[in-house]
């Protein structure tokens, strides 16, 4: 790891050393991470492989300065987010990162274009929110409420949000996991080109074997740990997929 | 708009009914603060107003007689600015189809002319013509009581000549605000008023022809009341001067100001328990809604909103309700508060009221509910905030619940599986089980409040009239009389028994601390008249010491086996020292009680009586009044039925009508949390009866599910409400205790009842809207977003 820095200092966006997370419930105590030595560079497309339960929700939200790890350190634009203050934490939220909840997490009394709005209203430098929605397909959908939309159009009005402010970092937990294959591949082409043309570093977790195929790396967690690290030789457009 | 301030507006419109419940809590306790301070302070500035327009004396002082001359001298005395000499005579009233004693006091005026000073003001007719000898001003009391009105006729015994009067008009005096008979402790219009009489006529009727026995005076500026009453005292001594007194001992101002003082203790209880507990529970309530939202608060806060942000977000939601709880209370305080200072000044016979609401006082009400408000939304926001945002917006683990205390008895069997869902649900969440036990108890408990003065007026009566006075007919004599007189009482057709009382007025000192009242000197073994100990047992009146009321004990902080000063305000004015033996459980007005005898040997006065009291044949009631009435040496006689009576009305119109008033607040800020409690509970689990109804349970499942969650909540809420009403109780007797009077702690089943009653209705109401909530649960909307 440390040779890895050395060698692309100025390359490294993430900096995870010895990321440990441990719930405990009593007397059971369950570690959902057991030891996690992690680097994003800049501008990368990263999946995220693992069975159910292998941590990595639980790792992308430490990552995204959500949650707080039981032991290690992550380091990003020279601060540790572990040491980080709240204050500090929320502007890296605010302006680094865009999020994609795998429960979507809409606020319910807002339509599809306020809940992006909400997000557009704060950041330094984001599209309009109805760009955003056009990009995942919306574009006729964007004074409606969630109560109104099918789960994945509730899911594209969450990529939506996390893409409109442009971030730096944008952290996908299984965001095509509601879509049928060709709505899926749309939404993984709005990731794409992000990721292209703004050079995003894109963190996407999925079970579908398939999306690592449009990966630089795909990172493989079971039981908490890192199992491999690949490097994706043959790298795929997004629309060359099927599943 | 931007986009958080649509989420506010939009989700505040949801949410109408339960914010408008919370303003109705807020308002609830802005109101009563508002109308308990409005109307106190209106009633201060009413009675400064009208002491100052019609020109309230300071110094009052009466003797036996003093030729007009001596005014002259008087007003040589340095501080005073305008002094007026008059006659005032006691009389006794005969009115047409009036066949109880009245009695009322004459006072002269220019002929013809308003008086300097105590000016009168007229409601109907006019002053006496200068040339009238018959012709009086009657105070409007007296005259509503009568039904008298400006050209009617009655007659009056003044220096036992009856003399024939035309009503001219019907006025009021600074002087006379508070008309009650000396010695008597309330009010009574039908049996005591005041006549003004031209001064020529007066003095004739009077013997005082060229000759005053009555002064008053207003101070310079700067003048020192003290030195002038000194320097009066000794002009007025060789007249037989009583002693000048400045408004403070004036009988009038004094008992308004007692009277204004216990409103005061009342106005500023009553709002500190209900603002207080508005206030509480408006931070449970709010603090459980924003837990409610922890999910949304997360989003927010993942998207890079700061906590800062998050908390204003909901502060202002929470700012919006609370204006809106302000302004109607604000709005219905004022109202309140007007129509209780309206009554209040009818009681105290103020000619008008002077209503206004006082800034401070709004600012008060605003700034503790805002405060409540505040801080109930910042310590949730920020327990909601401290939260990682990861974990509160994973949908919410399947909470760990164990099997209860009912099934570890392995009395699950005599409960279906919905019960036990109610009584697991309970038992996980013992904290919020316990907040919204705590509010519904708080409720319950200002409903008592609200109520309980009737039940301690009740016991008042029974104690004060029922146990200690027990007499039909109270005479007091003009003077102190020889006992013979009893003899002659007795020999009444229709009188049963007869004791002889005897009221010596005193101060009473011990050290720097003094009161002025009377001892009461009553027989040994009386049956009419007795003294009743702090356990209300029947005890002697002591022969070498003094009892005295525990309340005097409390100012003169004197206990039992001390010794106090006694300073005999009449006849050769000896100064006593006795030791106090015990003490007299009273609730209306402080005195000292002796032996009669006993005390007559303190003072070297023979065996004299100053008045007697009576018990009497019903039947024979009224001629024995009016035998005693036309008695020379009679200068009053008081029927005890009718004193209860004056009593009740008076605590009516003071006390019970504001216990009303705060009951309705009271019951309108129960419903308010018992709605909330009930509406919280649906947002916290709607998500989870859905899924139930979505797993086949019917709408009446469900809804058991819930609303028997807030059935056990509420019958646990009662009792502990009981427990919290009556200690709210005792803290109001506490602060209402003056020397007027002591409101006892004492609380009917019925009020206990009432409250339950208020809260169970509540909850039923409550339980309908949810009821009616639950069923047209939209399962699909609700399973389909995560709220
Ligand atoms: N709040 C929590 N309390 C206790 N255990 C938890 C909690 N959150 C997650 N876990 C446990 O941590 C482990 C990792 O959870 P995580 O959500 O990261 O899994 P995941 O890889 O995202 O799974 P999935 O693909 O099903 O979403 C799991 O065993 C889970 O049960
Ligand atoms: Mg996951």
């Amino acid at each position: 790891m440390k040779q890895q820095a050395e060698q692309q200092p100025d390359k490294v966006v993430f900096h995870a050393e010895g990321l440990t997370k441990i719930y405990r419930m009593g007397e059971i105590e369950v570690r959902a991470l057991a030891g996690v030595d992690l680097e994003l560079y800049r501008g990368e497309f990263v999946v995220l492989l693992g069975p159910s339960g292998s941590g990595k929700s639980t790792l992308l939200n430490i990552l995204g300065g959500l949650d707080a790890p039981t032991a290690g350190k992550v380091i990003c634009g020279g601060n540790d987010l572990v040491l980080a203050t709240d204050r500090e934490l929320t502007q890296f939220r605010r302006h680094m990162v865009g999020f994609v909840f795998q429960f979507y997490n809409l606020i319910p009394s807002l339509t599809a274009r306020e809940n992006v709005q909400i997000v557009t209203e704060i950041a330094q430098n984001p599209m309009p929110a109805e760009r955003a929605l056009e990009l995942v397909g919306l574009g006729d959908r964007m004074d409606h409420f969630p109560a109104q939309l099918s789960g994945g159009q509730q899911q594209r009005v969450a990529i939506a949000r996390a893409i409109a402010k442009q971030p730096a970092v944008l952290l996908c937990d299984e965001p095509t996991g509601a879509l049928d294959s060709t709505t899926g591949i749309v939404v993984l082409e709005v990731l794409e080109r992000i990721n292209r043309e703004l050079g995003t570093t894109t963190v996407v977790i999925t079970h579908n074997a398939d999306i690592a195929r449009m990966a630089d790396r795909v990172i493989h967690l079971s039981n908490g740990i890192i199992g491999a690290i690949d490097m994706n030789q043959d790298k795929r457009a997004a629309k060359e997929l099927s599943w | 708009m931007r986009a958080l301030h649509r989420k506010l507006w939009r989700e505040l419109w949801k949410m109408r009914g339960q914010a408008f419940a919370i303003a109705i809590v807020i308002a609830g306790g802005v109101a009563t603060l508002l109308m308990s301070l409005s109307s106190l302070e209106s009633l201060r500035i009413t009675r400064d107003t009208f002491y100052r327009d019609y020109r309230f004396a300071e110094v009052f002082a009466s003797l036996n007689r003093a030729p007009q001359g001596l005014l002259a001298s008087i007003e040589a005395i340095p501080g005073i600015q305008t002094v007026e000499t008059r006659v005032v005579a006691p009389a006794s009233l005969d009115l047409p189809d009036f066949p109880d004693p009245a009695t009322g006091l004459v006072i002269s005026i220019p002929d013809g002319r308003n008086p300097e000073l105590n000016r009168l003001f007229l409601r109907l007719g006019r002053l006496p013509d200068a040339g009238r000898s018959d012709e009086v001003v009657v105070s409007e009391p007296f005259a509503e009581a009568h039904g008298l009105l400006p050209g009617d006729r009655f007659s009056a015994v003044i220096q036992g000549r009856r003399q024939n009067l035309v009503v001219a008009g019907i006025g009021l005096s600074p002087e006379h605000i508070y008309q009650i008979k000396p010695g008597d402790l309330f009010p009574d219009p039908q049996r005591y008023g005041i006549l003004w009489m031209n001064r020529s006529h007066l003095a004739a009727a009077h013997d005082m022809e060229g000759a005053f026995n009555d002064l008053v005076l207003t101070l310079a500026r700067g003048a020192s009341a003290g030195d002038v009453i000194d320097a009066l005292d000794r002009i007025l001594d060789p007249y037989g001067g009583v002693g000048a007194v400045g408004r403070d001992d004036q009988l009038s101002h004094s008992y308004l100001e007692a009277e204004f003082e216990q409103l005061a203790t009342m106005a500023r209880v009553f709002p500190t328990i209900f603002l207080g507990v508005a206030a509480f529970l408006l931070n449970v309530v709010l603090a459980r809604l924003i837990a409610t939202e922890r999910e949304q608060i997360a989003v927010l806060k993942a998207f890079g909103y700061g906590d800062w942000e998050v908390g204003l977000h909901y502060m202002q939601m929470v700012l919006l309700m609370s204006t809106l709880g302000l302004v109607i209370g604000t709005l219905g305080g004022y109202w309140l508060g007007e129509a209780l200072g309206t009554l209040y000044a009818d009681f105290f016979r103020f000619p008008y009221l002077a209503y206004q609401l006082p800034f401070q006082v709004v600012a008060i009400g605003a700034l503790v509910t805002l405060a409540a408000a505040v801080l109930g939304t910042l310590s949730a926001v920020r327990r909601a905030v401290r939260l990682p945002p990861a974990e509160a917006m994973r949908p919410e683990p399947p909470a760990t619940y164990r099997p209860t205390v009912v099934e570890r008895l392995g009395l699950q069997r005599f409960f279906a599986q919905p019960t036990r869902m109610i009584l697991r649900h309970l038992e996980r969440r013992p904290f919020k089980a316990l907040l919204s036990i705590t509010g519904i108890s708080f409720a319950c408990g200002i409903l008592i409040v609200g109520n309980f003065q009737q039940d301690a007026v009740n016991h008042m009566i029974e104690v004060q009239f029922g146990l200690a006075n027990r007499y039909d007919v109270a005479v007091t004599f003009i003077e102190p009389t020889s006992r013979r007189v009893l003899h002659e009482i007795e020999a009444m057709e229709g009188v049963l028994k007869v004791e002889p009382q005897r009221l010596v007025p005193v101060v009473l000192r011990n050290g720097h601390r003094h009161f002025r009242t009377s001892v009461q000197g009553i027989v040994a073994e009386g049956d009419l008249r007795r003294v009743l100990d702090t356990d209300l047992q029947v005890m002697a009146p002591p022969e070498d010491g003094v009892v005295i009321t525990d309340f005097l004990a409390e100012i003169l902080a004197v206990g039992p086996g001390q010794t106090i000063t006694v300073d005999i305000l009449e006849g050769k004015r000896r100064t006593l020292t006795l030791v106090v033996d015990g003490l007299v459980n009273e609730y209306v007005g402080v005195s000292g009680y002796m032996e009669i005898d006993a005390l007559n040997r303190w003072i070297g006065e023979g065996s004299a009586v100053s008045g007697a009291l009576l018990s009497v044949d019903p039947a024979a009631r009224d001629e024995v009044t009016s035998r005693l009435m036309n008695s020379p040496r009679v200068a009053g006689v008081t029927h005890r039925l009718a004193a209860i009576e004056t009593f009740r009305e008076t605590m009516a119109q003071t006390v019970l009508i504001f216990a009303f008033i705060a009951t309705l607040l009271a019951g309108s800020i129960a419903f308010g949390i018992v709605y909330n409690s009930a509406r919280i509970a649906l947002s916290e689990r709607g998500r989870e009866l859905a899924s139930l109804r979505v797993l086949g349970l019917t709408r009446e499942e469900i809804s058991y599910i819930l609303l028997g969650e807030l059935a056990v909540l509420t019958a646990a809420g009662i009792p502990l409400g009981f427990l919290v009403g009556r200690a709210l109780c005792w803290y109001l007797t506490v602060g209402m205790r003056s020397d007027l009077y002591r409101v006892p702690l004492i609380l009917e089943p019925s009020t206990y009842a009432v409250a339950a009653t208020v809260v169970t209705v509540s909850a039923i109401l409550s339980g309908f809207i949810v009821r009616h909530r639950l069923h047209r649960l939209d399962l699909v909307a609700v399973l389909k977003t995560r709220e």
